[in-house]
């Protein structure tokens, strides 16, 4: 892939039906903990934002959804692509977040400044799309809850050191908390706020 | 005014519509049996017909999809007829009635018998999609029991009915409760159904358009029916077969025959019901003879 | 039977066509028009704009024929084709001071500022059928004068001069005005959302509320400050020009309502405010929205809830006739899945009572 530093270039060539094929696999990964999903349609998304972080975002970011980026993005093209194909403002305030996007090797500090949501509206709560160096081959984790008949096993390699005592805190605020996506360059898993990981 | 008039987007909402559905099925999903409040879009059919439904398969139909529509456990009921033609039209859809070949099932009242698979999703449209509204009909107040995971008041109430009935006599809509935290409302579906929610290889979604919630069950997840020790949850049982295919432990109509009393039972499931018949199944008002039948 | 196996399509299909000729009734008279609509049946055509939010009087002329004259079926026509209308941006509100007023009435003021103009008011007819009618007889042109200089003063600014009445309504600096389509609603509401509310809320069940306050159930004291019927100007922000320009103009109803209050410990004794405003020509509607819009600030002004018209989840959340309609009339669906389970529940608590009886009358037996 060619280095992309270009806000107006790419989008979707087919918006109705990409966004829906992007949502399906999400929708399956979100019910599935721990699937691997891969994004066929490159969006065009700039340097250093993944292909399956940019489907992602052009399927569920609008003007409806406050976008948070990570230091690495806010230094790119990223903010101002999202920004000009899919209407979503950039905000700098973490609680304010719909959507926040994290590169590669960016150091997570806490998930609690994010919105959590509230005892009364849990849904009104950020989810995280991060991005790491691959699924499916690495360090094996072990995911239980919701979605997982019993236990499934996944590989990823790259996950922040940080993400597995952040996501230790994040499981007993149910039914607050934060909903991740780990992506990695065209493919994604998803781990929703009722997933356990044992590593 | 004039030929714009008719014009619109595949699977009929527009995509800032979908996106905001979408959303609201994702964070539905994360938060098993808790109601997501969105911002339902006024269907092109009235209120309490599906609008919820119809919005949640909607948002999550493509043209890879096969659908199902029922209600009642039946694909030729009017009202599913006309949703099932409704996406045929705004989608080009393929629709199957056989609940093995549906990726998206959409229903009214009942489950399929046919054990549901992975990757498939039932879409329930459901009316009042608060379980404890007959407890409290404000809203303000059901939220903050929900909230505070209050639901005494809700085991009370079924014990009063066990006081005064001997039993628990709510036969369908019977509240559950959701991966042991959130207590859902199974959409008006005969308790009967109950026990094919639990750990259901399929995704199950909820949406109500007039009372504007979404919610989900995602596969794999504990649904128990709420019961107490003394007095366990049970599930309707039928004397007869289906005088048709001759199924026994599935869910039957009962046909009015004459003005005698005469009557016959029938599967709700009418797919089901063909589909043994396919296969050599015979109930006893179509066994050749009495004996056949036994 | 209406679940016939396989029947469906073709019972649907011949349903609709019979409906279709029903609709046109007798082919030996003259189809109605949408213009005949429009003009002849304008105040149904503003209670279709008006509840269903959206201001097109040929489109909403075409759900007035298209519904058989039914009118919530007409809304509910209206509002699905506007759901699928793109949003622009929201208009600048509008200042119906500037309005040319076709209407304008005060109870409050013998005169005032502008004069008391009856416009065209069904007030002070006499109800008798009028047999003209019967046939096309040539209509008078209106009486005409030409409009005066003198600015039609709202009364609640007169009243607002002498400081007894309160502020309008005040919202923090960056309030966007919500829209009840777009989001999904909450309670308690922004008086801005509540009235959007009840602007496209029922006609009837809004005057019926209404009502129930002037009858003690929830009673304010209601004056009618003023009602004026007339056309204003719609005008939008456009960000690259910088100022606002004009979409059009649309005929409004206003109704404001002085309301009694007697004074807290935190405000001194002034009237309060119940306002309505609504599409087209509906003073009816205005005027039951004012009286409903003062019940329901109830909780605002320190006063105790004690009536229906007062209890803002109760009415916010049955105002809207197409939901109301939907979920009345959805119980002609097939409901037997749930019914058969009833059934089965009454057969089966009934055989228990019998046996027990049963049972009892042996142990009479055998002690007897």
């Amino acid at each position: 892939m060619s280095a992309n530093t270009n806000a107006f270039t790419g989008g979707f060539s087919d918006p109705v039906f990409q966004s829906q094929s992007i949502f399906r696999m999400l929708m399956d990964g979100m019910a599935r903990p721990g699937s691997i999903h891969t994004v066929e349609h490159d969006a065009g998304q700039p340097d250093p934002l993944g292909p399956a972080a940019g489907a992602i975002a052009l399927t569920l970011c609008d003007h409806d959804t406050p976008v948070w980026l990570s230091a690495g993005f806010s230094k790119s093209a990223v903010g101002e692509w999202i920004g000009f194909h899919s209407g979503a403002a950039l905000t700098r305030e973490k609680a304010e977040a719909r959507f926040a996007f994290v590169e590669a090797g960016a150091t997570l500090s806490s998930f609690g400044l994010f919105s959590l949501g509230t005892q009364e509206y849990p849904d009104r709560s950020t989810t995280l799309v991060i991005e790491v160096a691959e699924l499916g081959r690495g360090q094996s984790f072990t995911l239980s809850g919701p979605g997982i008949l019993q236990s499934k096993a996944v590989e990823i390699t790259g996950l922040p050191e940080a993400f597995l005592r952040l996501w230790a805190d994040n499981r007993p605020l149910f039914p607050r908390g934060v909903d991740v996506v780990l992506t990695a360059g065209r493919s994604f898993l998803c781990l929703p706020r009722t997933t356990k990981i044992a590593a | 005014m004039s030929a714009d008039l008719a014009t619109y987007n595949f699977a009929y909402l527009d995509e800032q519509t979908k996106r905001m559905i979408r959303r609201a099925i994702l964070k539905a999903i994360s938060i098993p049996g808790y109601q997501v409040p969105f911002a339902s879009r006024e269907m092109p059919m009235p209120y309490g017909w599906g609008t919820g439904g119809v919005q949640v398969t909607a948002s999550i139909i493509g043209p890879e999809d096969v659908l199902k529509v029922i209600d009642q456990g039946a694909d030729d009921t009017t009202n599913a007829v006309s949703i099932r033609a409704f996406f045929q039209k705004v989608a080009d859809v393929a629709v199957t009635t056989h609940t093995k070949d549906a990726t998206i099932i959409q229903t009214r009242h009942r489950i399929p018998e046919a054990k549901l698979t992975e990757g498939q999703v039932l879409v329930y449209q459901v009316p009042i999609p608060e379980p404890l509204r007959f407890l409290e009909p404000r809203e303000t107040e059901t939220r903050k029991m929900h909230a505070l995971e209050e639901y005494g008041l809700m085991h009370v109430k079924l014990y009063e009915d066990i006081a005064i009935n001997g039993r628990i006599s709510k036969t369908y809509a019977y509240p559950v409760k959701v991966d042991g935290r959130y207590v859902m409302d199974p959409s008006p579906t005969p308790k009967f159904d109950n026990p094919k929610m639990h750990m259901s290889d399929a995704l199950q979604l909820f949406g109500a358009g007039r009372e504007k919630r979404i919610y989900a069950v995602p596969p794999h997840t504990d649904v128990v029916s709420l019961d107490f020790e003394d007095y366990p949850f049970e599930i309707q049982t039928f004397e007869q077969d289906c005088a048709l295919c001759g199924a026994h432990g599935v869910y039957l109509d009962e046909v009015v025959l004459d003005d005698k009393g005469g009557r016959m039972f029938v599967c709700s499931d009418t797919d089901h019901c063909e589909d043994r018949r396919e296969h050599g199944h015979v109930g006893a008002m179509l066994a050749p003879n009495q004996e056949a039948a036994e | 039977m209406y679940v016939a196996v396989k029947g469906g399509e073709a019972a649907i299909s011949n349903a609709h066509r019979l409906l279709a000729d029903r609709r046109r009734g007798d082919r030996s008279l003259p189809s109605v028009t949408i213009d005949q609509i429009a003009e002849q049946l304008g105040l149904a055509v503003d209670r279709v704009m008006a509840e269903a939010s959206l201001y097109d009087r040929s489109l909403a002329a075409l759900a007035v024929r298209q519904s058989r004259g039914d009118l919530i079926e007409a809304i509910f026509l209206l509002r699905a084709y506007r759901t699928t209308l793109p949003r622009f941006g929201n208009s600048v509100p509008l200042d119906t001071a500037d309005m040319l007023v076709e209407r304008r009435v005060s109870a409050t003021y013998k005169d005032l500022p502008g004069g008391q103009l009856l416009g065209p008011t069904f007030d002070y007819t006499h109800r008798l059928l009028d047999p003209s009618l019967l046939s096309d007889e040539a209509v008078e042109e209106p009486a005409r004068r030409d409009a005066s200089d003198e600015e039609i003063m709202r009364v609640s600014d007169i009243l607002a001069h002498e400081g007894l009445i309160e502020a309008d309504g005040e919202l923090p600096q960056d309030h966007q005005a919500s829209d009840l389509t777009r989001e999904p609603m909450e309670f308690p509401m922004a008086r801005d959302l509540r009235l959007q509310a009840l602007a496209r809320g029922d006609e009837g069940f809004l005057l019926a509320l209404g009502y129930s306050t002037q009858r003690g159930y929830g009673r304010n004291h209601p004056f009618v400050g003023e009602i004026r019927i007339g056309e204003v100007e719609v005008e939008m922000e456009v960000p690259e020009l910088g100022f606002a320009v004009s979409l059009g103009q649309i005929r409004v109803t206003e109704c404001q309502m002085v309301n009694q209050f007697k004074g807290s410990s935190k405000a001194p004794p002034q009237f309060t405010r119940g306002y309505g405003l609504v599409f087209g020509q509906s003073e009816r509607k205005a005027m039951s929205m004012s009286l409903v819009d003062r019940a329901l600030r109830a909780e605002e002004l320190g006063e105790d809830i004690t009536a229906p018209a007062q209890d803002e989840e109760f009415v916010i959340s049955h105002s809207d006739n197409v939901q109301a309609t939907g979920f009345v009339e959805h119980l002609k669906l097939p409901h037997y899945v749930d019914f058969q389970a009833e059934l089965a529940m009454v057969r089966k608590m009934r055989a228990d009572i019998e046996a027990a009886r049963n049972g009892e009358t042996e142990m009479k037996d055998a002690a007897e």
